[in-house]
């Protein structure tokens, strides 16, 4: 059984009369021990979801799905005090900016050493210990001195370290990271991803790395979702989607790649932009956008097909023979 | 840390050189003089006229004037009061712990429901609750003291008889007051119903000094509230499993009240400025009432002293709010 298992997962702002639909129908399996990259481009829904993973999303907000599944918990059936013993234990997510991710108010050592307070317990002499070794273990440097630091005191790259080891304080079986290297220099960016693939294959834990970066994703996911407009486009394993993407959307996803675009003057680009919460078009979200689109397109919307694990939303899927733009 | 208080009161001095002036030029601003303010409706004879401006030292040159009043004040000097011939400075400590006990109570008064109704209105935002609270502040701050304190004694005092209309105490009561804070003598006195005669006393006077700052803060806090509740680190305590209480009551609170704190302190110079009011109005014997009487009685050594003490007040306490500011937010007190 899958340790995050979603089916059909829909989540809206607004007014009931006139929703604005963030996430529409989602599919999303996540097995223990595996790490998935989740990619599009800004507005496609990555990081609402992962927040309705976490029971973050307030009202307005409506999250509703078929199914949503943790280890086996029904996720919309938890009382509020059962969602908080398992937010930081079971389930953990690191955010895209780590300066403002922190309280500018408690030092480091504080606000690790909350998290263990609340879930772990023991005293506070004994927490402050757990709390240096985690951050030696996100390879903190000078770590006994940045335990009492406050965040404004730390770099970046220092204060995504902490929110690391925050995270991993519990030991959980899912880490979310939403952007964890967005906010990064590039120098940071690689450390950082190798310290939670590092972090991924000791403990075991499974790995949402949430990113509109391809190459990031590349580097360490095994499986790769791609969303755009709120749904799943393209699903698949590494390295075969980057090899032969079948969606349209992931191939000029692949296509905007620096790397792919050696000797150009100009990189591509997907022209326009993922439509708004209101202006969804009828028909395949993508066919504004599409240089495959057939008047199929524009009337029907496809669904999400093919078997677990590799799936695409088109009506005339690549097959990976057709001529490169 | 060591700079930044060395800096905010380094600050002070040429704040309190200003005040020093803005005093002493009072005394000349007076229409006509000093003098003739004091000789009122009958007129005064040359010799007297000439005696007096003597006296006070106003027939010498304004220069030495001014450094002749800042040496006294700096001895510890206020001058005598026209009136009853006493120190000023010994008539201000003498009446001082009554305005303070009851700026004291009304700003916890407007702390104790200022601070919780502030984020309660913040956190069930556009509620009805979050309406009523923002509506009875409105009101709160709009409201003219002496009106509202009337209105307090014609309901509270008149018609339904539950509080004394004015003193500190009931005059049956009689024990020596050596703090000068009525609540903390009556208590020591240990006469039976004394501190309970003291409480009564003071609370309509409270709660029309504290409604204002009342009003502010509540409004202060819920705006602070409101941003800090966007706030990502709000979303990273949630993350946690943190219980609402404790990410709001510790992780956002702690940071809206870096504002509400200034505002607090701000408060302040309302509250003394509501004394006089309220202490007239409640015949409260604190330095509000006394500055009143000084300034129908043309008693200006005591006016003079008064503005120049209630100023130093307003300076040191908002001297005090700005080292509180470091304490409560670390990176004041690491980047100064």
């Amino acid at each position: 059984m899958a340790l995050l298992d979603i089916k059909q997962l829909s989540i809206g702002f607004g007014r009931p009369g006139a929703p604005l639909i963030a996430v529409d129908g989602l599919d999303l399996s996540i097995e223990e021990g595996e790490v998935v990259g989740v990619v599009g481009e800004s507005g496609s829904g990555k990081s609402v979801t992962s927040l309705a993973i976490m029971g973050l999303i307030d009202a307005p907000g409506r999250v509703s799905a078929q199914r949503m599944e943790l280890a086996g918990r029904d996720l919309l059936a938890l009382s509020p005090r059962e969602r908080r013993a398992m937010l930081g234990r079971d389930v953990a997510m690191i955010f895209q900016d780590p300066m403002s991710s922190l309280n500018p108010c408690f030092t480091v050592a504080y606000q690790l050493m909350e998290t263990l307070r609340i879930h772990v317990g023991g005293n506070a002499r004994a927490r402050r210990l757990l709390a240096l070794d985690l951050l030696r273990q996100v390879d903190m440097p000078d770590p006994a001195r940045r335990l009492d630091a406050y965040p404004h005191q730390l770099s970046g790259g220092m204060c995504q370290r902490v929110m690391v080891a925050m995270a991993i304080a519990c030991n959980p079986r899912l880490l979310i990271a939403d952007e964890p290297t967005t906010a990064l220099d590039v120098t940071i960016q690689a450390q950082m991803l190798d310290l939670l693939l590092e972090l991924q294959r000791q403990r075991g834990m499974a790995l949402m790395l949430i990113t509109h970066d391809l190459g990031v994703v590349a580097q360490i996911a095994s499986r790769v979702v791609v969303m755009y407009a709120g749904q799943v486009v393209e699903t698949g394993a590494l390295p075969r989607i980057f090899k032969t993407p079948r969606h349209p959307y992931t191939q000029a996803l692949l296509a905007a790649l620096p790397e792919n675009n050696l000797g150009r003057k100009r990189l591509q680009t997907i022209p326009g932009v993922v439509p708004g919460q209101y202006d969804r078009p009828a028909g395949c979200l993508l066919h504004p956008r599409c240089a495959r689109a057939a008047p199929r397109c524009v009337s029907e919307r496809p669904a999400l097909e093919g078997r677990p694990g590799s799936q695409v939303r088109c009506h005339f899927p690549l097959t990976g023979e057709e001529p490169r733009a | 840390m060591l700079a930044y208080v060395a800096k905010r009161v380094g600050m002070v001095i040429p704040t309190f050189i200003g005040i020093t002036l803005l005093a002493f030029s009072l005394i000349h601003m007076i229409p006509g003089n000093a003098v003739e303010a004091l000789s009122g409706e009958r007129g005064m004879s040359p010799e007297r006229y000439q005696q007096l401006s003597h006296q006070l030292g106003l027939d010498r040159p304004l220069r030495t004037q001014y450094f002749d009043y800042v040496g006294h004040l700096l001895h510890g000097d206020f001058g005598r009061s026209i009136n009853t011939h006493d120190g000023v400075l010994q008539e201000f400590l003498t009446l001082f712990p009554a305005t303070v006990e009851l700026a004291l109570c009304a700003l916890a008064l407007a702390l104790l429901l200022g601070l919780p109704a502030g984020m309660l209105a913040a956190v069930k935002r556009n509620s009805v609750l979050d309406y009523s609270v923002m509506g009875v502040s409105l009101t709160g701050y709009s409201m003219p003291i002496f009106w509202w304190a009337l209105l307090l004694i014609q309901l509270f005092s008149v018609t339904l008889g539950w509080t004394p209309v004015s003193g500190r105490i009931d005059i049956a009561f009689d024990f020596p007051a050596p703090t000068g804070f009525m609540l903390i003598d009556a208590w020591m006195s240990g006469e039976d119903g004394a501190v309970a005669s003291a409480l009564w006393h003071l609370i309509l006077p409270a709660i029309a000094l504290g409604t204002i700052p009342l009003a502010v803060i509540a409004r202060m806090t819920r705006s602070a509230m409101l941003e800090v509740l966007r706030e990502d680190y709000v979303r990273t305590a949630r993350a946690k499993g943190l219980s609402w209480f404790s990410v709001v009551c510790v992780h956002a609170l702690r940071n809206a009240l870096i504002p509400v704190i200034t505002v607090i302190g701000l408060q302040v110079g309302t509250l003394l400025t509501g004394a006089i009011l309220t202490e007239t109005i409640f015949s409260w014997p604190g330095i509000g009432k006394w500055l009143v009487e000084a300034i129908h009685r043309r008693d200006y050594p005591v006016v003079q002293g008064g503005i120049l003490m209630s100023a130093t007040i307003v300076i040191v306490v908002n001297l005090a709010v700005d080292l509180l500011y470091g304490v409560v937010n670390p990176r004041i007190r690491h980047n100064s």
